[in-house]
C-alpha cells in the first residue's frame, strides 16, 4: 500500500458578523469548493474568514476590529476541520475594545501565536501584487508567515527579535535625549539580537534554498519556460557576521536613533533577466511570478508537513488565462487529497472546468448574503 | 456615573476610584459601607493611610519598605548577610519571604530596564549595590527577576556591573511547575528544563 499524506480539510464554516456577513453556515467538499457571484457580494470575504482561522488574522486588513460587520460589536468565526480523520474545532472571536480570542476544541490559547501552523493555508489573490510593488516589509512579512506555518520556534524567535529591537531603538532615543550613552546597554541588546537574528537568518536561508527549485519548476510550467526569472534572498548577514554588522553601524544608529542594520532589513529580490521585475516585468510576468511563488510555497509546506495546505484561489482568472487555471486545478485534483477554495465572477466557467474532472466539488452562488448550491 | 447629591460622598468615591482594580461602582459601595459604620472606622482607616504614606521609609541598604532607616530584614541578625537576592519590587520580597526558603538579604531595584517604558539603568536602585557587596563581603548574588526579555536585559546589565567583584552570581532555576502535566507545559519552558536538567536525587 502506498503511503497517504495526512489529509486535512474544512468541513464547516460558521460566520457571525464578519465583514459583510451577519450569520451564515456553510458545508464544504473536502476537495474543491467554488464561490461565484458578482463583484462585491463577499466571495473574497469567505476566503479571508478561512485565512483568519489559520493565521489568526485577515489577509487584507491588519486591524482586527475593522473586520467586524460595521453595524455590530463583535464577530465570530468557527471552523470545523477534519485533520487526519480527527475533528478539530477552531474558534475565533473579535470584540470591539475587548481584543481577540482563539480557541482550539473549546480551550483558549495562552498565546494566540501558538495556533499558527496547525492548519496551514496558502492564499493566491490579486492583492499579492503588493509583494512586488510594495516595500520590503511586505516581502519580509510574507517570508515570515510562510516559515511560521511550519516552524513554531521561528515565530517565537521573531517576536523576541522584534521586541528587543524596539527596546534597543527606544534606548537609542533615550540616550540621545539624555546625552548619556551606556555601551553595556547596547552590548546586551546586541547579544540578544544576535542570538535570535542569526537563527532567523539561517532559517530564511534554508527556506529559500529549498523553495527556489520548486519555484523554478512552477514558473516554467506556467510561463512555458520562456523567461529567466530569479528569486534571491538578500541579507547583510551574507557579507559579515551579525555581531560585526551591528558593531559597524553603531555610530550611524546613534545619530539616526534607530537600529539601521539587521535581519529586519532583509529583502526578497525578484528579477527577470537580472533586472528588478517591479520595473522590468510585464503585468503578465509579474502575475505569473506571484502564482509560481505561491504554488511553490504550497508544495514546500506539503513537503515539510506531509499535508496539503488549504489552497485559497481568489479571483485567479485575474492572473491567469483559463488554460492555466485548468492546469492548476487539474494538478491539484490529481493529488490524493488537498482542499481548494476558488472565487470567480463566472459560475459557468468554473462549472465547465470542474465538469471535466472526476473530483468531489461544491459550487456556491452568492447573492444578497445568501448562498445557493448550483 | 451615578448621580451623587453629596459633594463629600462624591469626593470620597472619586478618590477611591483612582485605585487600581476599583471602579466607580465599587468605590461607591465602599463609601456607603463606611457610612453605615461608626465614625471611628473611617477615622482609623484615614489615619492609617495618611500615617503609612507620610511616615514610610525605604531601607537605605536594600530599598525595601521600612519603618526606620533600615528594614526589618536588614536589621535581623539571624539573616545571612553574605547572600543578596536581587528583585524587581517590594512585592517580590514578600513573595520570596513567604516561601520561607531564603535566609539572606534583598536588594530591591524598584523597576526593570525597559527603554520602551522610559526606564533606563539610571532609574533603578543600583548606585549603592557595588559598595554594599564589597563592604559586607557578599559571596553570592541571586537574580530573582521576571523571565521576560526585560528581566533578562536587567540581569545581564547587573551581571556586567558585578562581574569584576569576583563573586558567585546565580539566577532562579526555570522549569516545569510542580504539579503540572508535561502536556500542559509550554514548549519553551519544557525545552529549557531539558537543557538545564538536574541530577536526580531523592
Amino acid at each position: 500500500m502506498h503511503q497517504h499524506p495526512f489529509s486535512m480539510f474544512l468541513k464547516q464554516l460558521n460566520i457571525l458578523n464578519f465583514k459583510n456577513y451577519e450569520e451564515s453556515s456553510l458545508e464544504f467538499s473536502p476537495r474543491i469548493n467554488c464561490f461565484a457571484g458578482n463583484n462585491g457580494v463577499g466571495k473574497t470575504n469567505i476566503l479571508d474568514a478561512i485565512h483568519y482561522l489559520s493565521l489568526t488574522k485577515s489577509y487584507f486588513n491588519p486591524v482586527d476590529t475593522q473586520n467586524i460587520n460595521y453595524s455590530k460589536d463583535f464577530f465570530v468565526l468557527e471552523g470545523k476541520y477534519v485533520l487526519d480523520g480527527v475533528a478539530e474545532n477552531v474558534f475565533c472571536g473579535v470584540q470591539r475594545n475587548q481584543g481577540k480570542k482563539f480557541k482550539r476544541n473549546d480551550k483558549e490559547y495562552g498565546k494566540i501565536s501558538e495556533h499558527i501552523g496547525l492548519i496551514p493555508v496558502v492564499m493566491i489573490s490579486p492583492g499579492d501584487s503588493e509583494l512586488i510593488l510594495g516595500g520590503s516589509e511586505m516581502r519580509r512579512r510574507y517570508i515570515d508567515s510562510v516559515i511560521s506555518q511550519y516552524n513554531r520556534h521561528y515565530l517565537e524567535q521573531l517576536i523576541r527579535y522584534n521586541h528587543v529591537l524596539q527596546q534597543r531603538n527606544s534606548y537609542l532615543k533615550m540616550a540621545a535625549k539624555s546625552g548619556i550613552f551606556d555601551t553595556t546597554m547596547i552590548e546586551m541588546f546586541d547579544m540578544q539580537l544576535i542570538k535570535c537574528g542569526e537563527y532567523i537568518f539561517e532559517e530564511r536561508k534554508i527556506f529559500f534554498s529549498r523553495l527556489q527549485p520548486v519555484f523554478d519548476q512552477y514558473y516554467e510550467f506556467l510561463s512555458g519556460g520562456a523567461e529567466l526569472v530569479q528569486l534571491k534572498y538578500e541579507s547583510a548577514l551574507f557579507i559579515e557576521s551579525f555581531a560585526d554588522l551591528l558593531a559597524h553601524s553603531i555610530e550611524k544608529d546613534k545619530i539616526l536613533q534607530y537600529t539601521t542594520s539587521g535581519i529586519h532589513k532583509d529583502d526578497l529580490s525578484m528579477e527577470i533577466y537580472g533586472l528588478p521585475i517591479k520595473k522590468n516585468g510585464s503585468q503578465g510576468q509579474q502575475k505569473t511570478l506571484l502564482v509560481a511563488l505561491k504554488l511553490a510555497q504550497y508544495q514546500f509546506i506539503h513537503q515539510i508537513r506531509s499535508l496539503y495546505p488549504i489552497l485559497l484561489l481568489d479571483d485567479i482568472f485575474d492572473k491567469l488565462d483559463e488554460k492555466r487555471v485548468r492546469q492548476i486545478i487539474t494538478v491539484v485534483s490529481e493529488l490524493q487529497n488537498g482542499q481548494i477554495f476558488i472565487t470567480d465572477t463566472h459560475p459557468q466557467r468554473l462549472k465547465g472546468i470542474l465538469a471535466e474532472l472526476e473530483v468531489d466539488n461544491k459550487v456556491y452562488f452568492i447573492e444578497n448574503n445568501l448562498f445557493t448550491t448550483i | 456615573m451615578i448621580n451623587i447629591s453629596s459633594k463629600l460622598v462624591r469626593d470620597a468615591v472619586q478618590e477611591l476610584a483612582k485605585l487600581p482594580g476599583i471602579g466607580a461602582k465599587t468605590a461607591l459601595r465602599l463609601v456607603l459601607h463606611l457610612l453605615r459604620q461608626d465614625v471611628d472606622t473611617s477615622v482609623m482607616l484615614g489615619n492609617a493611610i495618611v500615617s503609612m504614606r507620610t511616615n514610610i521609609k525605604f531601607c537605605i541598604k536594600c530599598h525595601n519598605i521600612a519603618d526606620g532607616d533600615y528594614c526589618h530584614i536588614c536589621t535581623n541578625p539571624q539573616r545571612d548577610g553574605s547572600t543578596i537576592c536581587i528583585v524587581e519590587n517590594i512585592k517580590d520580597v514578600m513573595v520570596i519571604e513567604n516561601t520561607g526558603q531564603f535566609k539572606g538579604l534583598y536588594h530591591v531595584l524598584g523597576g526593570i530596564i525597559s527603554p520602551m517604558d522610559g526606564i533606563g539603568p539610571s532609574h533603578l536602585n543600583l548606585d549603592n549595590i557595588e559598595k554594599r557587596i564589597v563592604e559586607n563581603n557578599v559571596k553570592e548574588v541571586i537574580f530573582a527577576l521576571p523571565t521576560t526579555i526585560e528581566g533578562d536585559t536587567t540581569s545581564f546589565y547587573i551581571f556586567k556591573k558585578l562581574k569584576p567583584l569576583n563573586l558567585n552570581i546565580t539566577t532562579l532555576a526555570r522549569g516545569v511547575a510542580i504539579g503540572d502535566d508535561l502536556e500542559y507545559t509550554d514548549e519553551i519552558t519544557l525545552g529549557r528544563s531539558l537543557v538545564n536538567r538536574v541530577m536526580y536525587s531523592v
